[in-house]
């Protein structure tokens, strides 16, 4: 290990490790196999019941952090305070809600001394569900159809337009795939109250199910790409079991999508491969999965390489990984003292 | 036919499609085939082998031969 990461601080979002799980235990997972437990994890949380606040071993200190819908001010004076305590190289946003926020305050946090290595505004709108079929179209990827509803009677247009099953998607997170009338008003209404509108119909493309973890650098090329067919899916849609497979197909469309986008920062392809072999983009995560410490047990570390990137250093690009990597995801009862959990709760910080 | 270069197989008779994440499960006769495939073996070869090794007439072993390559062929496994 080279000197310059001794002593390193990163700060990780996304500790939500529950049945829908933010990617921040992954990514800190990754980073502490390649830096080392020398590395210390400064976890930012939003609730007080996120298990990575309780997991100490992996996250040495954790502070609370303003909902992304408070505005840039306030995040911006909270994440002074925590510099001030814990000197923070580095920060990993793991939620697609709160990467606007941390992008518009990217040049701030760069004269506090505190690295980031995230996409543009203009890049992250590119793939927002809104506005991708629009942007498949443009570039010559398949995406499934999808209708924006904003109101009620938007429903019956989509489903006259796709019939059923079709896929009902959240602006931001969730999608429920849909067989009725009376379930498609229901998911409206749940998502709409959860992330608001508008809330996204999508034709429903059967096949399997694969994802891409990947890394742009920013200049149009990805230093890392690991493809993961779903193997265990559980009834939120989350991967609970899953197999790293190597196409090369899979290769040129991440390298396609990295091209058109000049991509910086990791990201996640959702896939459904067609019984023609098509491969149909569902959607892209502006983040890394849930899933990403998959890519460092197949040999591609990728929240490690971003973080040497965001510090200055170079990368040659991944070439090579290993397929048939399997991951199984598992739960486990954590025990700590309700006077941790009164800490977070009471002081923002644990 | 050929089986594709890509094809991980193990002696238990394991198949794993790396390229689309399909696994199998073959018996022992099944592990020796894929074997004797991923030796470079031609289909004569391999013929004479079985027909040699065991007590099987042509025709059932013509039979099978051409059963098992469909299967092979709808798991995707062949070169096109």
């Amino acid at each position: 290990m080279a000197n310059k990461y001794v002593n390193l601080c990163i700060a990780v979002t996304g500790l939500n490790a529950n049945d829908n799980p933010g990617p921040g235990m992954a990514v800190i997972r990754s980073l502490k196999e390649y830096f080392g437990d020398g590395l210390r994890i400064v976890g930012l949380s939003y609730e007080s019941l996120e298990p990575g606040i309780y997991l100490r071993e992996q996250v040495n200190k954790t502070y609370q952090i303003p909902y992304p819908t408070e505005g840039t001010a306030v995040l911006i004076e909270r994440l002074a305070y925590i510099n001030q305590r814990e000197n923070l190289d580095l920060i990993i946003p793991n939620f697609d809600s709160e990467l606007f926020n941390f992008i518009k305050i990217a040049p701030q946090l760069k004269q506090m001394g505190i690295a980031t290595y995230l996409p543009t505004h203009q890049q992250l709108a590119l793939r927002d569900k809104v506005h991708l079929k629009d942007f498949g179209t443009k570039h010559g990827f398949y995406v499934p159809a999808d209708h924006k509803l904003y109101t009620a009677d938007d429903l019956k247009k989509a489903a006259d337009e796709f019939n059923f099953p079709m896929v009902i998607k959240g602006k931001f997170y969730e999608a429920y795939v849909v067989y009725t009338m009376d379930q498609v008003l229901k998911a409206f209404h749940q998502l709409n109250a959860a992330w608001g509108v508008p809330v996204i119909a999508q034709q429903y493309i059967k096949g399997n199910e694969i994802n891409i973890a990947a890394l742009g650098d920013g200049k149009g090329s990805n230093i890392s790409l690991v493809a993961m067919r779903k193997l265990y899916i559980t009834d939120k849609g989350k991967a609970w079991a899953g197999v790293t497979i190597k196409d090369d197909k899979l290769t040129q469309l991440a390298n396609s999508f990295a091209h058109a986008t000049n991509w910086k920062g990791g990201y996640e392809m959702e896939i459904m491969s067609n019984a023609e072999g098509h491969l149909y983009i569902l959607e892209i995560n502006p983040r890394f999965p849930a899933w990403v410490y998959l890519t460092a047990a197949a040999g591609q570390n990728q929240p490690a390489a971003l973080a040497k990137m965001a510090m200055g250093e170079a990368i040659e690009p991944y070439t090579d990984y290993q397929a048939g990597k399997l991951f199984v995801r598992y739960s486990w009862d954590h025990i700590a003292d309700i006077a941790d959990f009164q800490k977070i709760s009471a002081f923002g910080e644990l | 036919m050929k089986l594709k270069s890509n094809i991980a197989t193990s002696e238990n008779g394991f198949i794993f499609n790396p390229a689309t994440g399909d696994s199998f499960s073959g018996n022992n006769m099944a592990a020796q085939l894929l074997e004797a495939m991923k030796s470079g073996k031609t289909d004569a070869e391999i013929r004479q082998e079985i027909l040699n090794r065991f007590d099987v007439s042509e025709n059932q072993f013509d039979r099978d031969w051409d059963n098992w390559m469909l299967q092979l062929k709808e798991a995707n496994l062949l070169e096109i």
